[in-house]
């Protein structure tokens, strides 16, 4: 039996394009029948967004109220409880999927393939190591099911012009009472989004304040971009954590990314090393920001910002 | 309540890690090996909790060959009071971990087992999950703030929209961030009382585990490298060459 299963992430209204993503991902495996589960309070409308999709056989709408918000104790069993229909399971390498599928694979009883960046077939996959420093090719054994959650910077989000069947499911487990949700605070959404956003302007310790920062906000305005970090600016308070890009952050792949005041560590560069074109603004001229950048400019980024602004 | 903390030795996170000419695997030998550093955090947070008078042992554990004992040792050195060594032939993937780590769990009753929520060596980011649903207990991953209150906890995570605030009665697995805290530096009395501390080595086939399907690694290889960069002299000539590459 050869099918896939992809547990959508969305906010309850509309997917998030990280399905899309896992989706490229899960035709590369050369199986026909690939299946989106939307587990929600009130699934249509993401299951609609689902079905749309190219690519998609069908989506499996499971409505329950406690579903409002994904917590990995309450899907995991639900995940677990579709298994047996799937020779794969996949879901996205976001902080969604990172949470629940490793849940969902211990009670299939298998290990979980993190972050396929690469398929090279059915159970053969490359995945980075060492935060990025290595490339390891492995394989699922047989005998269960491939769980694995996909690296959404290593595929484009697939089109849409799909219209797959919309079927509905029951939920098969309860909640089990011990896991609340109370609240998730985040940034207003104004501005693109940094995961997805072509253009990804960032900056690091060298903005030495929150109010510095406003610089960046500025340029990656003016540029129609997203604005994102190092983890130094997020640990220094400057900006929110979700902006941070890196081994523990976001890993990203715009078609353009500035690294302003940042140094180059290899925790941040491999959450980008799929950018299309990386442009370094750094003072100090041995920073190994360099190394990797297309484009590098050294100089103080409080006199190239405004210039650069300027010149746009 | 008793804590246990799970410390895995990795390559410090400083190591360029190199792959080995013949791509049978990366380049371990004579390189700084340490704590892997979410797991120092995790017990940094452990020691507070208990600092705090509401945890009253702190275990470390570790599982791999016998060289893990010099991170058990540093774990004590920080202030854990005991340790426990599950020997295993070679490193253990995250399943088998989770199913070793239970059997630590069914002995010791701890009301939280903590966790660091990746590896920095297998980045796989599971073994955490996979402990809490063995268990069929909470799970709080990627722990930015812990709060512990009437059996109960209250964790902030960092999540890809921002901070997600959830509470979780314990026991449950808790793994912790990198901005959960700071962890302390270790003083030379410490590591000289940290000798005298209980650490217990246990055979895997003590346990009665029953290792999982493991991944197979076919092959390692460098990532690929980004073609040669270009330094630019001017604001003026950035702009036109990103306006050249159709960018801007
Ligand atoms: C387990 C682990 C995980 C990690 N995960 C991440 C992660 O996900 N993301 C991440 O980013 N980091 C991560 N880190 C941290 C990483 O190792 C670095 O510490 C961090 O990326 C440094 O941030 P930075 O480049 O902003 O600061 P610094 O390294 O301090 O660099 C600041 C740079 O700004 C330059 N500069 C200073 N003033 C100016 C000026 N006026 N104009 C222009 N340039 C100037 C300096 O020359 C310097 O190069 C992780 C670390 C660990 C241990
Ligand atoms: N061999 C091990 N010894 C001790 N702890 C481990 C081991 N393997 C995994 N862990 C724990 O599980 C966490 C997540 O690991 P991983 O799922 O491999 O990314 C680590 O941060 C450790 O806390």
């Amino acid at each position: 039996m050869s099918r896939i299963l992809i547990i959508a992430e969305h906010d309850g209204a509309i997917l998030n394009v990280a399905t899309a993503k896992t989706l490229t991902g899960a035709r590369a495996l050369g199986v026909d029948d690939i299946d989106v589960a939307v587990f929600a309070a009130d699934p249509a409308a993401v299951a609609g967004q689902a079905a749309e999709l190219n690519g998609v056989s069908r989506v499996l709408s499971v409505a329950g109220a406690d579903f409002a918000h994904p917590l990995a104790a309450r899907l995991a069993p639900e995940v677990a409880a579709m298994a047996g229909d799937y020779s794969h399971i996949l879901a996205p390498s976001t902080t969604f999927g990172k949470d629940l599928l490793p849940r969902a694979a211990a009670l299939i009883g298998v290990n979980q393939v993190s972050d396929i960046m690469e398929v090279i077939d059915a159970r053969t996959f490359k995945r980075p190591i060492y935060a990025g420093n290595a490339i390891v090719t492995v394989r699922v054994p047989e005998g269960g099911p491939v769980v694995a959650t996909i690296r959404t910077a290593s595929f484009a989000a697939s089109e849409g012009g799909g219209s797959a069947s919309i079927e509905e499911r029951q939920p098969q487990a309860g909640d089990p009472g011990h896991t609340r949700f109370i609240k998730v605070e985040g940034s207003d959404g104004s501005g693109p989004d940094l995961s997805s956003a072509p253009i990804v302007v960032s900056g690091g310790r060298a903005l030495g304040s929150a109010d510095n920062f406003a610089i960046i906000y500025g340029l990656a305005k003016r540029m129609g971009a997203a604005v994102g970090a190092s983890r130094a600016a997020v640990d220094a308070g400057y900006v929110p954590n979700e902006l941070q890009v890196g081994q523990t952050g976001k890993i990203i792949a715009p078609d353009l990314y500035f690294a302003i005041g940042i140094s180059g560590a290899i925790q941040h560069l491999t959450g980008i090393k799929d950018a299309g074109t990386i442009v370094a603004i750094n003072k100090d001229a041995e920073a190994p920001i360099f190394e990797i950048a297309d484009l590098g400019l050294v100089g103080d980024l409080f006199e190239i910002i405004p210039e650069l602004e300027k010149a746009l | 309540m008793k804590i246990l903390v799970a410390l895995k030795r990795v390559v410090d996170y400083n190591v360029r890690v190199r792959v080995k000419s013949d791509g049978s695997g990366v380049e371990t030998d004579g390189v700084k090996m340490s704590i892997n550093p979410f797991d120092e955090i995790a017990l940094e947070e452990a020691l507070r909790i208990k600092e705090r008078g509401q945890a009253e042992e702190v275990i470390v554990c570790s599982m791999g060959g016998a060289d893990v004992q010099q991170q058990l040792r540093t774990g004590l050195a920080m202030g854990a009071d005991r340790a426990i060594h599950v020997e295993t032939a070679g490193a253990v993937q995250p399943l088998t971990a989770a199913r070793i780590l239970l059997k630590l769990i069914e002995k010791e009753q701890p009301g939280i087992a903590f966790l660091g929520k990746q590896a920095i060596d297998d980045d796989c980011n599971q073994t955490g999950q996979m402990l809490a649903a063995l268990w069929d207990r909470p799970q709080a991953t990627f722990a930015s703030k812990v709060d512990i209150s009437e059996g109960k906890a209250t964790v902030k995570r960092e999540v890809d929209a921002g901070l997600e605030t959830i509470e979780v009665d314990l026991p449950a697995v808790l793994t912790s961030d990198l901005r959960l805290n700071e962890p302390r530096f270790v003083k030379l009395p410490d590591i000289m009382k940290a000798k005298r501390k209980p650490l217990d080595t246990i055979g895997l086939n003590e346990l009665g585990v029953e290792a999982a399907a493991e991944l197979e690694s076919i092959s390692f290889e460098p990532p690929p490298k980004r073609g040669g960069g270009k330094m630019v002299e001017s604001v003026g000539q950035l702009v036109s060459e990103l306006k050249n590459k159709g960018l801007l």
